[in-house]
């Protein structure tokens, strides 16, 4: 089975897992300025994890999130049921 | 616009192919109570509430259940895509096959297929709000009957996640609920 799940594919899965929770939390509390600082936090982590996913297999994100080697990288497996 | 990101919110892996136990996880993926039925609820329902925050939530964890509907799907698709077919003969999930093969598709445990009944959008955020909440309260104990009849060690996991997150959900619609009646009361609309 091919796999992409590895040490850094999980450490950007668990700042995204870490950084949904703090949106749903900052929805009901937008005025809880210590979350806040934590999301941001997170988010910068979250953008350095993704740029460098994005340099070695393209995309994460497809429609403008991320740029392509050639050929289009885009259309590589595995997808996430195939992990 | 919605983007795809190629990523699970938790990892799926299962320990061995499955058929009958994917037959039942699809309670998750096309049921009264089901990721989908999540799914579709929250993101109808955003238009006429009344708050940003509630438009806000709606949308966030109407986006998250999409994952979450992916992640049901992996599970389904990993207990069977190299279940050998006298295993499949031999399981309830035969009946799913002869229409569907291997991939997923909509429909409960029993096989009726997903309708939009499940869910509703009133134009009333409070009754909408209390819906959502109850349907949260209902997937956990979905996911509790799963966690009962399955063994597989790897799909346990990711169900007690999902089930982790219908709780999460709960108390975030709570807040929200709160919010919103402050909201009305201050409108001096009673309900």
């Amino acid at each position: 089975m091919t796999t992409r799940y590895n040490a850094d594919f999980e450490k950007m899965m668990a700042l995204q897992f870490a950084i949904v929770e703090l949106n749903l939390f900052l929805d009901t509390h937008p005025d809880d300025e210590q979350a806040l600082q934590d999301y941001n936090r997170l988010v910068e982590q979250f953008e350095s994890e993704r740029r460098k996913y994005t340099e070695k297999h393209g995309p994460l994100v497809n429609f403008g999130f991320g740029k392509s080697r050639f050929p289009w990288q885009w259309i590589n497996a595995p997808w996430p049921w195939d992990m | 616009m919605f983007l795809y990101q190629k990523m699970l919110q938790f990892p799926v892996q299962v320990e061995s192919t499955n058929p009958a136990l994917a037959q039942l996880i699809l309670e998750q993926f096309g049921g009264a109570d089901g990721e989908l039925a999540a799914s579709m609820r929250y993101l109808t329902q955003r238009y006429y509430m009344p708050l940003p925050e509630a438009k806000a939530l709606l949308t966030d964890i109407g986006t998250e259940e999409l994952n979450h509907w992916e992640m049901i799907a992996t599970i389904v698709w990993k207990l069977v895509e190299h279940a050998p077919i006298e295993k499949i003969k031999a399981s309830p999930y035969v009946a799913h096959f002869v229409d569907h093969g291997r991939n997923p598709f909509p429909h409960n445990a029993a096989g009726v297929p997903f309708t939009a009944t499940y869910f509703n959008a009133k134009s009333d955020p409070v009754a909408d709000l209390h819906e959502n909440m109850a349907a949260e309260q209902k997937a956990r104990a979905t996911y509790e009957h799963l966690l009962q009849v399955s063994n597989d060690h790897g799909v346990n996991q990711t169900l007690s996640f999902l089930r982790e997150r219908e709780v999460v959900h709960f108390q975030r619609f709570g807040e929200m609920l709160d919010r919103v009646q402050d909201y009305m009361y201050s409108k001096r609309r009673c309900y």
